[in-house]
């Protein structure tokens, strides 16, 4: 019972990491139909400027953990939505009006160039974070115990869902981008200017990315210029799991992938972990290509 | 221009063919990695140049016909040559498989399943599945293939079979693509619900471009267990399914020589820049997204088939 506890709860707050990235896949899947493959990048990058902006500026030391973190999560999300909005520029901008195949080529030839050039940048090993800045206290909850690092992620990723999901449904602005998402051609018509809520997109989904990024630091305490790829895979199942577009689906999907593996790596083995998220994604397309809460992505005539 | 480029091509091939008489064992041997690359990409232009099916796993067919060779040689002594078949079967029975159930999935998804696919088969090669692959080691001790009584060791025989193969590739290719069937992927490619209407069978095309596909990723994965002499998982990873989907996207989906020309490129032009190793993948990113903004098509855009809209369009049918 304690050893499914503790993996349940490891599942959770792997989970709502892969829920954060989910979510940046399923927005832009929602009002561009594009798979950005480069986004699973973009959380490695927030992992690395986290790292680099809490060696370099010492943030915990000034400000104490909890407000250094808090400052750090604002940076790191700042500038990882600035790189995606340059991503979008650059790199989908020009080929809105291509076939999809030239939009998904474009996005793989982004994921690579920003994985090779952080490689270049920071040199191909494993990074560390810094490991006497974390809190290591656990928590006694009802005789069981928990890292309260844990605890802080799930927390902090519901917190963000929540945030996020009263955006889009209560602001003008989230229906804006409800709007586009549903059909381009009359959220135009009715004065909506569809650049701009993409361009929000982008600046949405790499923010969460970017936090996501600096929580797989935060918790692990060390990152690999690859595992966004990884990382990547696994979000993006989780955003099919829940249904592709649809934005509480991203949230239900990346937890529930996360539990899953969890559990699946404990209780049947540890050396297939990584292929149960994909064995997942494979048999959720086959048998539910709808996802759980979501659109159809098979074609059929 | 319409003279001049069968003069080019037998031009480049006189030349190819004498090219281990005055290069080095290391250049001959960089050669070898182009052919095989191309035998691996023209299987696989079959897939997503003709057919226009997105597969990123295509590594995955040629792990399983390396491993296929590298098993029967290595437990059951059968020379390494005579099991080209076997494995270029199991690969695409294998495909055929896996394919049976997606292959219906509109385009990004199928690419994200060959993904998880080929990642799938690599864990499962490192896990030791069914005890034979050896783990993450792989397997060691292959055989020398032997042809016509000659065992074939050094680079420059190498460079004969594996060319042979890529030359009886593009006869066998070409033939194909003028063929009804090689028409009927086509039709598929440009406008699905058009061939459908036509009379094709969409899902019997599709499954037979994926098997043959991965047949030839199969047979070429024998010829590199032969060459290598040992395998091992991490020679069929992620990776090598995005330089072989590079590789057909730059030359031109469905252009035999575009596919060709690529393999050189791709391949081929790193090992002059070698002190920029590092920055190899770098490059390939950006020309991946430079190339898809000012120029989707490739180098050398597939077109020109006798029954193709772009000569019919011409008048010249």
């Amino acid at each position: 019972m304690e050893e499914f506890f503790q993996q349940l709860t490891n599942g959770l707050a792997v989970g709502g990491i892969y829920a954060l990235i989910a979510l940046g896949y399923t927005m832009v899947y929602g009002v561009l139909k594009l798979i950005n493959f480069a986004h699973g990048d973009l959380f490695t990058y927030g992992a690395y400027l986290g790292l680099t902006l809490l060696t370099s500026l010492a943030l915990t030391d000034h400000l104490g953990f909890a407000l250094g973190v808090l400052v750090l999560v604002l940076m790191v999300m700042g500038l990882v939505a600035i790189l995606g909005a340059i991503l979008e520029r650059a790199a989908y901008r020009p080929l809105r009006e291509s076939p999809r195949l030239s939009a998904v080529v474009s996005a793989l030839g982004a994921s690579i160039f920003l994985q090779n050039a952080l490689m270049l940048l920071y040199g191909a090993r494993f990074q560390v974070y810094p490991d006497n800045i974390l809190p290591t206290a656990t928590l006694n909850v009802f005789g069981l115990y928990l890292p309260l690092m844990r605890v802080l992620i799930v927390l902090a990723s519901v917190l963000m869902m929540a945030a996020l999901y009263l955006f889009i449904q209560k602001t003008r602005i989230g229906a804006a981008i409800r709007a586009a998402a549903i059909d381009q051609g009359a959220a135009r018509l009715m004065g909506i200017d569809v650049n701009r809520v993409i361009l929000l997109v982008f600046l949405l989904g790499p923010a969460l990315g970017g936090a996501a990024g600096l929580m797989v630091g935060l918790y692990y305490g060390q990152i690999n210029f690859t595992m966004g790829w990884v990382y990547g895979m696994k979000a993006f199942t989780a955003a099919i799991l829940g249904g592709i577009g649809n934005i509480p689906g991203a949230m239900v999907g990346g937890l529930l992938l996360g539990v899953i593996e969890a559990l699946g790596a404990a209780y049947i083995s540890i050396a297939w972990k990584d292929a149960i998220a994909f064995l997942v994604l494979i048999l959720i397309l086959i048998v539910r290509p709808t996802g759980l809460l979501g659109e159809r992505v098979a074609d059929k005539i | 221009m319409k003279h001049g480029k069968p003069f080019a091509v037998v031009m480049f091939a006189v030349l190819l063919v004498a090219a281990p008489l005055f290069l080095n064992a290391y250049q001959v041997d960089v050669l070898n990695s182009i052919g095989l690359y191309g035998l691996l990409a023209l299987g696989l232009n079959l897939i997503l140049g003709e057919a226009g099916l997105f597969n990123m796993g295509h590594a995955a067919f040629y792990a399983v016909g390396a491993y296929t060779a590298a098993i029967l040689n290595t437990r059951y002594q059968i020379p390494i040559l005579w099991t080209l078949p076997l494995s270029g079967l199991t690969a695409g029975l294998f495909a055929l498989a896996v394919a049976r159930p997606v292959v219906h999935l509109r385009g990004d998804y199928l690419l994200i399943v060959t993904i998880g696919v080929g990642e799938i088969v690599r864990i499962a090669l490192v896990n030791d599945i069914f005890g034979m692959t050896g783990g993450a080691n792989g397997i060691f001790g292959i055989s020398r293939p032997q042809l016509f009584g000659i065992v074939i060791r050094r680079p420059q025989e190498f460079f004969y079979l594996i060319w042979g193969c890529v030359a009886l590739t593009i006869f066998l290719f070409l033939r194909l693509k003028q063929s009804r069937f090689g028409r009927a992927l086509n039709y598929l490619r440009e406008d699905e619900v058009a061939a459908e209407g036509s009379g094709i069978n969409t899902a019997y095309y599709k499954l037979a471009a994926f098997g043959l596909g991965a047949a030839w990723a199969g047979m070429a994965g024998t010829l590199f267990a032969a060459k290598m002499t040992i395998i091992s998982p991490e020679s069929f990873n992620f990776w090598e399914s995005v330089v072989l989907f590079m590789i057909v996207i730059l030359g031109g989906a469905g252009n035999i020589v575009g596919v060709l020309l690529a393999a050189f490129l791709v391949i081929g032009l790193p090992e002059l820049f070698r002190e920029f190793a590092s920055a190899r993948m770098l490059v390939f990113g950006l020309v991946m997204v430079v190339m898809m903004v000012f120029r989707p098509q490739g180098l050398l855009p597939a077109g020109g088939g006798r029954f193709s809209p772009v000569t019919l369009a011409r008048g010249r049918g």
